[in-house]
């Protein structure tokens, strides 16, 4: 029998460990003296560190100060309101991931493992818990979201939708001085918690006024293009923190007397305009990369000017600028460590002002350490989240 | 149905150009169109490139505002009144030279999305039209799949059942075969074809000679943004009165 070109499997190298070990690391002398050193180098490097961490490093700092790191000021007798909340989100999650991501749910594992892993840390066995009913909620909300009512869909969205404001509605309170939910001024808002207030609702606001920003700039009408164009530019042209100590300084100047905005909101608007002006110019970069003719064809079938935008143009264009708009996004989280200035604790804030504490002098490295860390987990989280949404996507194909 | 060709002769004129002039700059690329076109009559525009042929039938549907002139299409006439550009694109359907379907729906949305969202049809109405239509331009199973996965006649032919499917009067062609590999030509001609012969009253902008030679009703020879010569094709290509036109198509026919 004889076996024609077309029939032969691709040339593929097969190597043994061994193999590989002596192909690429010790092929020659030098080759060999060069991996022995960087070995060396490795491990000279490392050692110390590794010794630190696993030693010296009073961690303690952190477990003391854990819930001043993760909600600031926050009254710890209303801290329960706050794991309600991430309650809610491990459900929503849960049922917004077995809605929409059926047959591959095992993905889902990863998050699973989140808590599982915060738990084996060295925190008080009732927080361990505590975190531990997050998977619980999770598992919740993914039986919640089986079987194939097409409803679900809907349902997920308007869960998602709500889980903001009604979030906010229960860490800020609604039942004034007394009550089941008394009020807690946003000021008192701090730690991881308030990063990530900042961070999502910077998110969440900035994303729907940039891209009106974008369209605006290219308007037809004159008056709208300028107005978006000088918002534009004069928010670009400036740096954040001066935006936000005009937020301090000067809008008391514009606000009638009596009325005081509280530094908590005055950062979220800063940070949600700052960021929208960015997010502008990232939306129409996307905006230019759709070519004339998908307007001409939209056009041509009879579809409005509105229908072209929402159902042609921006799908195409902001699937187009998805990793330019986490990259800003990330930079957004990391942005938000900026409202220090507004006399704000954030997670940052909180770490300096623990290192004010006599008691924990000398521990700069750990708490620093630690809220890189923190910081670190959250953006590479966006990033890969990002990975994800692509692949689903299809960006990249054509 | 060749027999009964000469039908459209007897119909109102459904598209009425007057003096149609239009500039980029100071480049005039429309020196006066005058045209009248009948229900039912297939009209092959052919001419050297930069000739305002393109030009020309884009301002049919307002991709390109004329500045001069007039243009009534369906008794409808173009001017800057939005209302009536819209229901003029109702009318017309077109079909482009680099295809443009939407990469990011599939053929199935790309076909239903303007007798959804324009046309108000629901949801199973509009899908069951697009399937006959796909079935009609021969690609029924390519449905669910999405445009970068179809070649280029096919890629074309959905850019036809997605014209067809606002269920126009009128349809528009400009240059569908010049972005195709030669083999995948005769594909999108065939279903011209059979669009032509079902009474579809179509303008068409081409090199295809043999596609003008068999159902074409009238030729308009462009050059230099004016109508050279027009006739049937019979004249045109045994009889042509301009020098300009017999070059041309010495050029174009010689291989």
């Amino acid at each position: 029998m004889t076996i024609s070109i077309s029939d032969l499997a691709p040339p593929t190298e097969r190597y043994t460990v061994l193999g590989w070990l002596k192909r690429n690391l010790f092929d020659s002398f030098g080759d060999s003296l060069l991996t022995v050193f960087a070995i060396w180098l490795t491990y000279a490097m490392l050692k110390p560190s590794l010794a630190w961490g696993f030693g010296e490093a009073r961690w303690n700092v952190v477990a003391d100060n854990l819930k001043l790191f993760m909600v600031g000021r926050y009254p710890a007798e209303q801290v329960w309101r706050v794991w309600v909340v991430l309650y809610l989100l491990a459900a929503v999650i849960g049922f917004t991931w077995s809605v929409w991501v059926k047959g591959k749910e095992k993905a889902g594992f990863v998050l699973i493992g989140i808590p599982l892993f915060l738990a084996l840390l060295p925190f008080g066995m009732t927080t361990r818990l505590m975190i531990l009913a997050l998977d619980l909620f999770g598992f919740l909300g993914i039986l919640l979201g089986r079987g194939d009512n097409p409803s679900f869909k809907r349902w997920s969205i308007i869960s998602m939708l709500l889980y903001f404001p009604v979030g906010i509605v229960i860490i800020g309170g609604l039942t004034g001085d007394g009550g089941f939910l008394p009020t807690v001024k946003p000021d008192l808002w701090g730690g991881l918690m308030l990063t990530i207030l900042l961070a999502v609702i910077g998110i969440i606001f900035s994303f729907p006024l940039g891209v009106s920003l974008a369209l605006g700039r290219q308007s037809s009408l004159p008056i709208v293009s300028w107005i978006c164009v000088g918002f534009i530019e004069l928010v670009r042209g400036v740096p954040l923190i001066t935006i936000l100590f005009m937020m301090d300084l000067m809008l008391p100047l514009f606000l009638p007397s009596g009325i005081r905005v509280e530094g908590v909101i005055r950062a979220f608007v800063a940070i949600t305009l700052f960021s929208a002006a960015y997010m502008a110019e990232n939306v129409r970069g996307g905006l230019q990369s759709i070519s004339i003719g998908q307007y001409e064809a939209s056009h041509a079938l009879g579809l409005s000017g509105f229908t072209t935008m929402a159902f042609i143009i921006l799908p195409q264009a902001l699937k187009a600028v998805i990793p330019i708009l986490v990259s800003q996004f990330i930079g957004l989280l990391k942005d938000t460590t900026l409202v220090m200035i507004l006399s704000l604790f954030d997670v940052l804030g909180i770490g300096k002002a623990v290192l004010g504490n006599p008691e924990y002098i000398g521990t700069s490295k750990e708490v620093y350490i630690f809220v890189a860390a923190l910081f670190w987990v959250l953006s590479y989280g966006m990033s890969y989240a990002s990975q994800r949404l692509e692949t689903t996507l299809g960006v990249g194909e054509r | 149905m060749m027999d009964s060709k000469p039908i459209y002769e007897e119909q109102e004129p459904i598209i009425v150009c007057r003096d149609v002039k239009k500039w980029y700059g100071d480049f005039q690329a429309l020196k006066g169109i005058n045209m009248e076109v009948r229900k039912g009559e297939v009209i092959v525009i052919f001419g050297p490139s930069g000739s305002g042929k393109s030009t020309f039938i884009r301002t049919i549907n307002r991709l390109e505002e004329h500045q001069a002139g007039q243009i009534i299409v369906d008794g409808i006439e173009l001017t800057h009144d939005v209302k009536n550009i819209e229901a003029i694109r109702m009318e017309t359907g077109m079909v482009f030279q680099q295809f443009n379907l939407f990469p990011h729906l599939t053929v199935m949305q790309n076909i239903t999305l303007a007798p959804l969202q324009v046309r108000k049809v629901d949801k199973e109405e509009a899908e069951e039209t697009a399937m006959e239509l796909l079935e009609r331009v021969g690609i029924p199973e390519q449905a669910h799949k999405f445009p970068g996965q179809l070649s280029g006649g096919q890629q074309q032919r959905v850019a036809i059942a997605r014209a067809l499917a606002m269920k126009p009067k009128i349809m528009l062609f400009d240059e569908p075969t010049s972005a195709l590999d030669p083999e995948m030509i005769k594909e999108v001609l065939d279903v011209m074809i059979e669009l032509a012969k079902s009474g579809m009253t179509m303008l068409v902008v081409t090199h295809e000679m043999g596609f003008a030679r068999s159902v074409a009703d009238t030729l308009y020879f462009f050059d230099e943004g004016q109508i050279v010569e027009t006739g049937s094709p019979e004249d045109i290509y045994n009889n042509p009165q301009e020098d300009r036109t017999k070059l041309f198509l010495s050029q174009i026919l010689q291989h």
